[in-house]
C-alpha cells in the first residue's frame, strides 16, 4: 500500500481478498469441503490462498488429485512434496484403480480426461464432499466464462449451464440438498497473466516443467508433445530436442508445451503478456475435439 | 530488457487497479461487437480464439465475422444467436485491469443486468443511434440506478450508419441526459461511437471532430472510482473465526472477515453487533503480517482486546456508528425466479452480509414498471424479473444499512427453502 495514493489497493490485493473471501464463506457454510489439487500453477496457487485464508490455522481441509495415472513425473514430486510441507491430507481419486477394476473403460484413443469425471464423482461420492475448490479461470475458455463463483452441481454432478443460480455483491448461496454439491472457482475472476504476475509476487515454487527445458518432443497437430510413455511417436513424426516449456499442467497424454525460453518467472510473466494465443489453445489437445468440448464434459460433472 | 525496466513494469503491473463494469443494451444494438472490439484493441483477443470465430462465422455462411461468437459461449446461445446468460470478459491496459460483466438485453433477463450491476464500478449503456433511446435504454439506466452503480457511460453506437450526424448523436445525448436526471443517476458520459468499425473506441476519431470528449477507453482507464468506496462507516462483518489447534499457535482467537466499509485500525473502538459488547482492536493480521489499518475490499483477520463471544453474522463497527438492527425491513426486491411468484405470506431464507436467517413477507406496497416508473399499489405478487417495494420480517435482526450508502450491507438476497434457489435481490431502504 503507497503512501501516496491512501486506501488503494491493487487488482491483485484486489484479487486476492476476494478469492480469501470466497475461501472463508465455503468454510463457513459447508460440511465437507475439499481442494482439487493437480499440481498445476491454478491450484498452486490456491494453496497459497488457502494458507493465508485461515493463517495462523492449518489449510482446514484436505485436498484431492484425481490422478489420471498420466503423469509428469516432475509434477507428482511436486504434489508430494507441498503436501507433507503443509501437513495436508491427500486424496488420491485413481483413474487407473477404476480402469483396473472395471468402474470405467479406458478409451479407445488411450485418453483420460473424460473418464476423469466418473472417478472424480465416485470420490465425492465415497467422501461426501459437499464443496469442491477448482483452479479454473473464465478467461480460460468460453463455457467457463459463463460459469458462477458458486456452481451449482446435482446429485450426479452435473452442471446446467441454463440454470445457475444468479450471483449478486459477495452473497454467495451455497445452500444444497444431500448429494448435491457446489463447485468453487475462487480464481474465477483472475487471468493466466495475474496467477503469473501473483506467483512472482508470492515467489511460490512451481515444477520445473514451467520453465523452459530441453526436451524430447514431437510435433502434432501444430503441438509440440513430450515424448513419453504415453506419447510414443507415430509414422512420419521425428523426434528432435526443443527447448520448451509447460503453459499448463494436464494429463500427460493431453497436453503439449509450448517452444519457450522462459526460464525464470519474470521471463515467463514477458512471454505470456506477448503471446497471441490462449494457454488452453496452446496446449490442450482435448478442447480442440469440438466447439463446445468444456461445456459438454462440465455437464457431464468434469469441474 | 534491461532488469530495472523489467522490475519497474513488474511494479506497475502489481499496482494497477480493477474496474468492474457491466454493459447493457438492446438485442442488435452490438453490444458483443463492442466487447469484442474492446477485446481486440487491447489485444485481448487470442489469435486462437478469433481463428475459431471466424471458422465458426465461415461454416455458418456469415457475412462477416461474428464477433458476438467470442461471448457467446453456450450451445444454445450459439444456436439462437442472442446471449442468454452473464458472462465475465478480462482486459488490461498498462493503466488498469477490467472485468466486464456482459449481460443480455433481452427483456426477460433483467434478473442478469441486476446481477451484472450489483458489483460494478460503472455501467455502459449501448443505443443505436438510428433508433434512438429504446425502452431497454430507460429501463437499463433505472436499473443502474438502482444498483447504485456510481458511473454511467451512454455509447451512442453506429454512428457510422447515420454519417457521424452531430445533432443525431446530441439529441439522443440530451434526451438520456434529462431522463438520467430524474434517476438520480450518477456521473454520466455519452459519447459517439462506431464498435463496428473502431471509432472513438480506443482511440478520438477524425470522423467527429466536433465531439471533444474522451474515447471509450480512455473514460475507463481514468474515471475516478477510489472515492466511490465508503470509507467513513466502520463495517466488519464477521465471517469466519479462526481458532487454531495448534501447539506452536495458542490462544489465537482471530475474526476474519473482508472491510465492508470504512477503515479500521488498532486501538480503534469498536462495537459488536448485536450483543453491543465493546472493546478495542487489538491487531489487524494478515498472513504477511499484521497491518496499520484495513479498508474495503481487504480481507483480514481482526483481535480484539477483550475476550468477547462473536461468531459468524456478528457485525464490528463502531460505537458511535453502528448500522441498523432491525427486523423488519423495507427493501425493493427484483424477482428472479420462473417457477414461483414473490407472495405476501410466503416464507423465504434470507442472506445478508455473512447472516442468514428466515423472512416472512408482511406485505408488496407496489410493483414498479421498470419503463414507466408507474408504481402500481394493488399488485398482488412479484413475477421474474419485476421489481417491487417489499416489507420483510426477519427471525433474527439483520445489521444493515441503507443501501444507497453502503452497496454491502444494504444488499441481500432471497432463497427459496424448498429449491434452495437464489429467487431474490434486496435493495434495503429502511431497517428498524
Amino acid at each position: 500500500m503507497s503512501q501516496t495514493k491512501p486506501y488503494r489497493v491493487s487488482h491483485l490485493d484486489a484479487l486476492e481478498a476476494e478469492s480469501i473471501f470466497v475461501m472463508r464463506e465455503v468454510m463457513a457454510e459447508f460440511e465437507r469441503p475439499v481442494l482439487l489439487f493437480s499440481g498445476g500453477k491454478d491450484s498452486i496457487v490456491m494453496l497459497r490462498l488457502a494458507e493465508k485464508a485461515f493463517a495462523p490455522a492449518r489449510i482446514p481441509f484436505p485436498v484431492m488429485h484425481v490422478d489420471t495415472g498420466h503423469n509428469f513425473p516432475e509434477v507428482l514430486e511436486y504434489r508430494d512434496t507441498r503436501v507433507t510441507e503443509l501437513g495436508l491430507n491427500l486424496v488420491v481419486a485413481s483413474v487407473q484403480e477404476a480402469i483396473d477394476s472395471g468402474t470405467v473403460r479406458e478409451l479407445p484413443d488411450g485418453t483420460r480426461n473424460r473418464i476423469q469425471t466418473p472417478v472424480l464423482l465416485a470420490a465425492v461420492e465415497k467422501y461426501r464432499f459437499d464443496a469442491l475448490f477448482g483452479g479454473a479461470r473464465r478467461d480460460e475458455e468460453k463455457a467457463r466464462a459463463k460459469e458462477r463463483m458458486f456452481s451449482f452441481r446435482d446429485e450426479f454432478g452435473q452442471w446446467d449451464p441454463k440454470n445457475q443460480r444468479p450471483e449478486l455483491w459477495s452473497l454467495y448461496n451455497g445452500r444444497h440438498h444431500p448429494g448435491e454439491s457446489i463447485r468453487v472457482f475462487p480464481l474465477s475472476n483472475w487471468t493466466e497473466l495475474d496467477v503469473w504476475h501473483y506467483i512472482a509476487k508470492e515467489e511460490i515454487a512451481l515444477p520445473s516443467i514451467y520453465y523452459a527445458h530441453d526436451r524430447e518432443v514431437v510435433e502434432r497437430d501444430g503441438m509440440f508433445y513430450a515424448v513419453n510413455e504415453f506419447i510414443v511417436p507415430r509414422a512420419g513424426e521425428t523426434v528432435e530436442t526443443r527447448t520448451v516449456r509447460y503453459r499448463t499442467v494436464g494429463d500427460a497424454s493431453q497436453t503439449a508445451a509450448v517452444l519457450s525460453d522462459a526460464d525464470t518467472v519474470e521471463k515467463v510473466i514477458d512471454e505470456v503478456a506477448a503471446t497471441r494465443i490462449t494457454e488452453r489453445g496452446a496446449t490442450r489437445g482435448d478442447d480442440k475435439v469440438s466447439e463446445a468440448a468444456m461445456e459438454d464434459r462440465k455437464r457431464e460433472g468434469y469441474f | 530488457m534491461s532488469q530495472a525496466t523489467l522490475e519497474s513494469e513488474e511494479a506497475a503491473a502489481r499496482s494497477m487497479d480493477l474496474l468492474r463494469f457491466a454493459t447493457a443494451g438492446s438485442v442488435d444494438d452490438g453490444k458483443s461487437t463492442l466487447i469484442g472490439r474492446l477485446l481486440y484493441d487491447t489485444k485481448s483477443l487470442f489469435s486462437d480464439q478469433l481463428e475459431a470465430v471466424e471458422a465458426v462465422s465461415a461454416a455458418r455462411g456469415d457475412e462477416y465475422t461474428n464477433l458476438a461468437l467470442l461471448t457467446d459461449g453456450l450451445r444454445a446461445e450459439r444456436e439462437q444467436g442472442i446471449t442468454i446468460d452473464v458472462a465475465y470478459r478480462y482486459f488490461a491496459t498498462p493503466r488498469r485491469k477490467f472485468i466486464i460483466a456482459d449481460t443480455p438485453g433481452h427483456i426477460q433477463y433483467t434478473r442478469n443486468m441486476v446481477t451484472g450491476a450489483s458489483t460494478a464500478d460503472l455501467a455502459l449503456i449501448l443505443v443505436d443511434a438510428r433508433k434512438g433511446l429504446v425502452e431497454q435504454s430507460r429501463r437499463h439506466a433505472f436499473l443502474t440506478s438502482l444498483l447504485r452503480v456510481p458511473h454511467l457511460v451512454l455509447c451512442v453506437n453506429k454512428m457510422d450508419l447515420v454519417d457521424w450526424d452531430r445533432e443525431v448523436y446530441e439529441k439522443i445525448a440530451d434526451e438520456f441526459t434529462s431522463f438520467a436526471a430524474k434517476l438520480d443517476a450518477p456521473d454520466l458520459t455519452v459519447i459517439p461511437i462506431s464498435a463496428l468499425e473502431g471509432d472513438n473506441i480506443a482511440s478520438r476519431s477524425e470522423k467527429s471532430p466536433w465531439y471533444e470528449g474522451p474515447s471509450l477507453l480512455h473514460h475507463l482507464e481514468h474515471v475516478h472510482i477510489a472515492s466511490d468506496r465508503n470509507l467513513v462507516d466502520v463495517r466488519f462483518p464477521v465471517q469466519y473465526v479462526i481458532r487454531p489447534q495448534s501447539t506452536v499457535v495458542t490462544d489465537y482467537r482471530g475474526y476474519a472477515g473482508q472491510v465492508a466499509s470504512g477503515v479500521l485500525k488498532p486501538g480503534d473502538d469498536v462495537m459488536v453487533l448485536p450483543s453491543g459488547m465493546t472493546s478495542k482492536i487489538s491487531a489487524i493480521d494478515t498472513a504477511d503480517g499484521p497491518v496499520d489499518e484495513a479498508f474495503p475490499p481487504m480481507s483480514v483477520t481482526v483481535r480484539l482486546a477483550d475476550e468477547i463471544d462473536i461468531s459468524r453474522g456478528d457485525m464490528i463497527c463502531r460505537p458511535n456508528n453502528a448500522p441498523a438492527v432491525a427486523q423488519d425491513v423495507e427493501a425493493m426486491v427484483c424477482w428472479m425466479d420462473e417457477t414461483a411468484p414473490l407472495r405476501v405470506g410466503a416464507k423465504y431464507t434470507i442472506k445478508h452480509t455473512t447472516r442468514t436467517a428466515r423472512a416472512v413477507v408482511r406485505g408488496l406496497q407496489y410493483r414498479l414498471d421498470v419503463n414507466t416508473l408507474h408504481r402500481d399499489e394493488t399488485a398482488p405478487q412479484l413475477g421474474l424479473n419485476e421489481i417491487g417495494r417489499v416489507k420483510l420480517r426477519t427471525t433474527i435482526p439483520l445489521l444493515a444499512d441503507e443501501y444507497r450508502r453502503n452497496r454491502t450491507t444494504g444488499g441481500f438476497i432471497l432463497i427459496d427453502e424448498a429449491t434452495n434457489r437464489t429467487v431474490g435481490a434486496g435493495m434495503i431502504i429502511e431497517a428498524q
